[in-house]
């Protein structure tokens, strides 16, 4: 089985501040805007390096959207700064009218996902954007894995034209993926070849699934790792073509199991390829305060859970 | 009725919870928190008319609500140290499976709790719907709201303040926690607002300053005027202005604080700025 060396566990956000000093760099047309989190988000290197470019808006992200949606007429491509649950719960409409249904190039960046975020607790932690925003009509929506590829992804979709929602985290989580990596919107991207169950994870749960398959290998069952990066456009493809080998699938996002990740599957799959799936995912409930670590373990987000949630769906074959 | 001395003695306990409660999980926000302690503490000791059954069905009794929700170690001191629940349960603010979640609930039923707050900007238009409810009710207590100064950068404050007065909502006194930062700077730097008190007095507000909003007389005074306000046909808003980390004086006077937690020997230095008065919990 492939195996992936964690070259130092690094945060997702400073992956998106990463790619975003380099924007500054190479492509002129970029801006920033943040809402009063500018360290948090990791936008400090931007903010120093490009000043006339970078736009503080204060604490209104309803307000930034506006903005950013106002800032493509003219050839900008504003990048928008928040915390996820301000970045879509809070502006949706907002996203829906100006963004989404008008066909801006903006590019809604979304830290603080999910339950990692932590001791803030739930009015933080939204678990609910990965359906929020991929409901709409023209979104591009991508969940990265770890700080390389929250990187090449920030990078990618400056070149893609149209409005995306790019979804990262808090936690220093492994590194793992390739530094050079070509990333590509809306292509899955295997990570391990296996025979009797195909786990689709997204996000911080990707690393999860790889420990998970380790255990799942020396129990005798084989799991094919695919990384959806892009939960929309989703990787139809690839993921038929697995399962037709497979013959079951584990689903696992940090988000909760209705609107998220589990469900494009499931449509897919329903209508191509009806496949035994489970879901792993938070199960209609709002997270809490405690250490991210504490949080995955109590809401079943981790690889104990994908190990489980394995088991099970080979035995229903 | 308590004394300044026995306020001031409640408000140096406050003070160390709050910088217990942070420093034991590296987590929360000391600076707004330290900055309004007198006010909640005068709030609730003095200036609330409130039921001492602690029943949460907000009918006959004056009502609180927090906008600033990161602000809650300053509200859950208070809150328990008013009776709410246990002052032990402060020990388990921000962990796993605790009623203190890091910003204020109701989802796990906290007594003194009211609606859930930390996504900021909601708190004028659910305070105003409860004053309405009073009115509707024949209830003439008082709706009481706390907001911070940054939070009002937010446009749903500006919608609910214009229902206010259009509405006649006089029954409801809201104060802004003036301490002139917010997690990025300074709110001059961040987002200028130029004049507040013109801005509510254009949206028909009446508005009266508290200059030195971390002195327990001054807040007295100034809030036993505000209450003299209402019931007059308009709205009544207190500029109060507080020093953000009063008290701890490595805190004061900055944005440093608003969300970071003390180590050890900051703790140690903190509280020993503010010894125990009614003791630990
Ligand atoms: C809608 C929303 N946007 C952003 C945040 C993140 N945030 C928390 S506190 C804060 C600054 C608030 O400033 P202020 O109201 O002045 O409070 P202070 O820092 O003085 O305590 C921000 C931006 C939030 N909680 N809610
Ligand atoms: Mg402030």
């Amino acid at each position: 089985m492939k195996t992936y060396t964690n070259t130092g566990n690094k945060d997702t956000r400073s992956g998106f501040g990463a790619g975003l000093t380099e924007l500054g760099q190479t492509n002129e047309n970029v801006v920033a805007l943040c809402a009063d989190l500018i360290g948090s988000l990791k936008m400090d290197d931007f903010k120093a390096n490009h000043p006339e470019r970078f736009f503080q808006v204060g604490i209104a992200e309803a307000n930034m959207i506006g903005l950013a949606a106002g800032m493509t007429i003219g050839g900008k491509i504003p990048f928008t700064g928040t915390f996820a649950n301000f970045s879509t719960g809070r502006v949706y409409d907002q996203i829906r009218q100006s963004v989404a249904y008008s066909d801006k190039n903006v590019k809604i960046c979304a830290s603080h996902a999910g339950l990692t975020l932590g001791e803030d607790g739930a009015t933080h932690q939204i678990l609910e954007d990965i359906g929020l925003m991929k409901m709409l009509p023209g979104m591009t929506v991508i969940n990265t894995c770890d700080y390389n590829q929250t990187k090449a992804a920030t990078i990618a979709i400056a070149k893609h034209h149209g409005p995306v929602y790019l979804r990262f985290g808090r936690p220093k989580v492994a590194n793992f993926t390739p530094e050079d990596q070509n990333f590509e919107i809306g292509k899955a991207v295997k990570l391990t070849e296996g025979n009797d169950v195909t786990i689709l994870a997204t996000g911080h749960l990707v690393w999860e699934a790889l420990e998970a398959a380790k255990t799942l290998n020396e129990k005798g069952i084989s799991a094919e790792v695919i990384n959806i990066h892009t939960i929309k456009p989703l990787d139809d493809k690839a993921i038929i073509d697995s399962v037709a080998k497979t013959g079951c699938v584990v689903t696992a996002e940090e988000h909760s199991v209705i609107g998220g990740l589990g469900e494009s599957v499931a449509r897919v799959l329903s209508q191509h390829q009806p496949t035994p799936q489970e879901f792993v995912g938070t199960k209609d409930t709002f997270g809490e305060s405690g250490t991210a670590d504490q949080l995955m373990e109590k809401y079943g987000l981790n690889a104990n859970a994908i190990i489980k949630a394995s088991e099970l769906v080979t035995k229903r074959k | 009725m308590p004394n300044t001395q026995q306020l001031q003695d409640l408000t140096t306990q406050v003070r160390r919870d709050i910088l217990r409660m942070v420093h034991k999980v590296n987590s929360g926000h000391p600076g707004g928190s330290l900055g309004c302690a007198e006010f909640l503490v005068a709030l609730y000791q003095e200036i609330m008319d409130r039921k001492d059954t602690f029943d949460m069905d907000g009918i006959g009794e004056d009502l609180f609500f927090l906008s600033n929700g990161h602000i809650s170690p300053v509200f859950y001191s208070v809150l328990a140290r008013s009776g709410y629940f246990p002052v032990e349960e402060l020990n388990t603010f921000r962990l796993i499976n605790s009623r203190l979640q890091g910003h204020p609930t109701t989802h796990d039923g906290l007594p003194g709790v009211r609606i859930a707050s930390g996504s900021l900007g909601q708190g004028f238009s659910v305070a105003l719907g409860a004053a309405q409810t009073k009115k509707l009710n024949g209830d003439n207590h008082l709706v009481y709201s706390l907001h911070g100064d940054g939070e009002l950068q937010e446009g749903q404050n500006w919608e609910g303040i214009m229902y206010a007065a259009g509405n006649n909502v006089d029954n409801i006194i809201s104060t802004i926690d003036l301490n002139g930062q917010q997690i990025d700077g300074s709110t001059d730097t961040v987002l200028p607002m130029g004049s507040i008190r013109t801005k509510f007095e254009a949206f028909g507000w009446t508005v009266l300053d508290i200059e030195k909003g971390n002195d327990i007389d001054a807040i007295l005074e100034g809030m036993a005027k505000a209450k003299a306000l209402t019931g007059k046909g308009k709205p009544v808003c207190v500029l109060l202005h507080t020093v953000m980390g009063n008290g701890v004086d490595f805190m004061m006077y900055t944005h440093a604080w608003h969300g970071k937690a003390p180590n050890d020997e900051q703790l140690a230095e903190g509280l020993s700025q503010n010894a125990e008065t009614l003791g630990d919990y």
